[in-house]
């Protein structure tokens, strides 16, 4: 409940309310516009209809909804005839009429988006696992040792972060065509293993922890790899939860490299598969928008079960995709 | 801390993955990308050594300016939007209301998701006949208009949603940078009689300035990598060419027409310009501000 004190209150209120909105509404229309047949997605009347037929209470009906539902009603009776006849004598002229589920049902058919979920999984769970020990080892080393050329390769590595992906991206290519990993998970998930940010960043909360934690356990006899693994890991959950949503959320929604290097649809990763469901489903707004939600879901409830660390690793990244 | 005389030579074996693949993926590309750039190579045949010959021809070509000029619009047109809106929406929420936490989740959802999939909702609502937005405008008796298929509309179109999707990481930003200026300031202007537009004027846009000059500069280098809403929403560069930017432009050179040589040429002068901005942000605003 929302409990108002100061009556200055009540217009801040409103405004965000109205902003709310806003930032909402195109997923409301996404998802409804999902359940909603082709009659009622392609109608070039001037009038709002949010609610799918299916589901929409009667009072809310104008003439023209009321006639394309009485119209559907006659498709359904119509098929419900033809159902009742045997097999080879029924009418292929009436088809089905829509199903609450056949966007979705469509959008699964026409492309073999189990297969780029599995990958988009895959690919994404593998560079988050991998590049996070890979960075913890390196934060490790910066955070407890003393080596030649310390303070230059820390430099250095802070420089990379600062380097546009975009303009990578064809020497990259060039790069592992050379090699013959394009058209292979490896070009999706080798060349991300290494994060200068995630090694930062674990350096910055390694170098937090007491100073004599290190020595306490060196003393103890405890040798430099099990400090790492049964001290160090232990205690770093906190920053590699915000490491690891961050990360899994840049590989799910990344696009223009898994584009570039990858045009077998085995390999196809969720957002080049539904770049090209796209432009193969041309005007079918309802499988698109199917397609768009089952692609944002996993996203929607991954942030509403960790959103504080979600809205930290954003902020503190200062990285916009 | 071990001693400071004691030398881990262990410690290149820590980082040893994370160097390696730094170097070769992300160092070694900009040496070879100017490297390439001289030559003239479709990748298949054999690299043909031009000397400046790229650099001539994309300083003569007119549709690399115009995807300069676009990039720059789309910055220019994004910016005031962008930080406008998130600055009153920070204001608003900085305020001591309820529901705060409620209200910052709905603002950042936009900014979690998949830009692939918004572009096909914004796709939908912009449509000519069926769209959302359209229908909107009818009820205001506003013609309707063609929009992403139209070269006046198109890059507006697409700016105003990528506006839309990145308010939220704005927002947190700029409520970070007003929690930071210290409340004592409003008290004593407010005892002194200052109004709140004069609270604003005088306290929170100068001390905030650090903080919009970051969102500025982040802003602007998003702007030159600005690709995927582009992709998808305006497929071949739009109408007329009028949404066609830099990004987009190297990637039908590299990967539609195969003049790698060219591209790379392109990708070289893109790399300069984002690194100068980013220089520029590291360099003289980032330690101004505290974001996190």
């Amino acid at each position: 409940m929302i409990k108002v004190k100061n009556p200055a209150h009540i217009a801040i209120h409103t405004l965000l309310i109205i902003g709310s909105i806003f930032m909402l509404f195109p997923f409301v229309w996404m998802i409804t516009t999902s359940f909603k047949g082709d009659d009622e997605i392609l109608n070039t009347s001037k009038s709002i209809v949010l609610l799918p037929d299916l589901v929409r209470p009667g009072f809310l009906n104008n003439e023209e909804d009321q006639s394309r539902i009485d119209r559907r009603t006659e498709r359904e009776r119509l098929w419900a005839l033809e159902q009742e006849k045997p097999t080879g004598e029924r009418d292929k002229k009436i088809r089905e009429p829509f199903k609450w589920y056949d966007n979705y049902l469509y959008a699964w058919r026409a492309q073999p988006f189990y297969r780029f979920f599995l990958n988009t999984l895959f690919v994404t769970i593998t560079v988050t696992a991998v590049s996070l020990f890979f960075a913890s080892l390196a934060a490790y080393a910066f955070a407890f040792f003393n080596f030649p050329l310390k303070d230059t390769l820390f430099m250095l590595m802070l420089g990379t972060m600062m380097l546009p992906q975009q303009a990578l991206l064809i020497p990259n290519y060039i790069f592992l065509s050379k090699l013959g990993w394009i058209n292979t998970y490896m070009s999706l998930i080798v060349p991300w293993l290494a994060s200068a940010y995630s090694v930062f960043f674990l350096r910055q909360f390694f170098k937090q922890l007491p100073k004599d934690l290190y020595e306490a356990a060196t003393i103890d006899g405890c040798s430099r790899f099990q400090f790492y693994y049964k001290i160090l890991l232990p205690l770093s959950k906190p920053p590699m939860v915000t490491l690891g949503i961050f990360s899994f959320l840049a590989n799910w929604n990344s696009f223009i490299w898994p584009l570039i290097v990858t045009n077998d649809t085995n390999l196809r990763v969720i957002q080049v598969g539904l770049s090209y469901f796209s432009s193969e489903a041309g005007t079918r707004w309802g499988p698109l928008m199917a397609a768009s939600t089952m692609t944002i879901l996993p996203l929607v409830i991954m942030y509403f079960l960790a959103q504080k660390q979600f809205v930290e690793s954003q902020a503190t990244t200062g990285m916009k995709e | 801390m071990a001693n400071i005389r004691n030398k881990d030579w262990a410690a290149y074996l820590y980082l040893m993955p994370v160097v390696t693949i730094l170097l070769i993926f992300h160092v070694m590309p900009i040496f070879y990308s100017l490297a390439v750039s001289f030559y003239e190579w479709d990748l298949i045949g054999q690299p043909e050594f031009i000397g400046a010959g790229n650099y001539m021809r994309l300083f003569d070509d007119p549709m690399f300016y115009k995807s300069l000029w676009n990039t720059l619009y789309y910055a220019i047109l994004s910016l005031p939007l962008s930080i406008i809106s998130s600055l009153v929406i920070a204001l608003l929420l900085n305020n001591p209301i309820s529901a705060m936490g409620l209200y910052r989740t709905i603002y950042f959802i936009p900014v979690i998701t998949s830009i692939n999939a918004v572009a096909i909702v914004w796709n939908f609502i912009y449509h000519p006949d069926f769209g959302l937005l359209n229908k909107i405008l009818a009820i205001f008796s506003i013609d309707p208009q063609t929009w992403l298929q139209d070269p006046f509309w198109a890059m507006p179109c697409i700016i105003f949603m990528s506006v839309w999707k990145g308010l939220g990481y704005n927002v947190i930003i700029f409520l970070a940078g007003l929690q930071n200026i210290p409340k004592h300031l409003y008290e004593a202007a407010r005892i002194d009689g200052a109004s709140r537009w004069q609270q604003f004027r005088h306290i929170t846009w100068p001390l905030l300035s650090p903080t919009t000059f970051f969102i500025f500069t982040i802003t602007t280098i998003g702007s030159f990598q600005v690709f995927s809403q582009v992709y998808m929403m305006t497929p071949r560069g739009g109408p007329l060419k009028s949404t066609m930017v830099v990004v987009y432009y190297l990637y039908r050179k590299a990967f539609e027409q195969f003049e790698f040589g060219y591209a790379l040429s392109m990708a070289f002068v893109l790399f300069v310009i984002i690194f100068a901005c980013t220089l520029f942000n590291k360099l003289y605003l980032e330690k101004k501000v505290h974001y996190s």
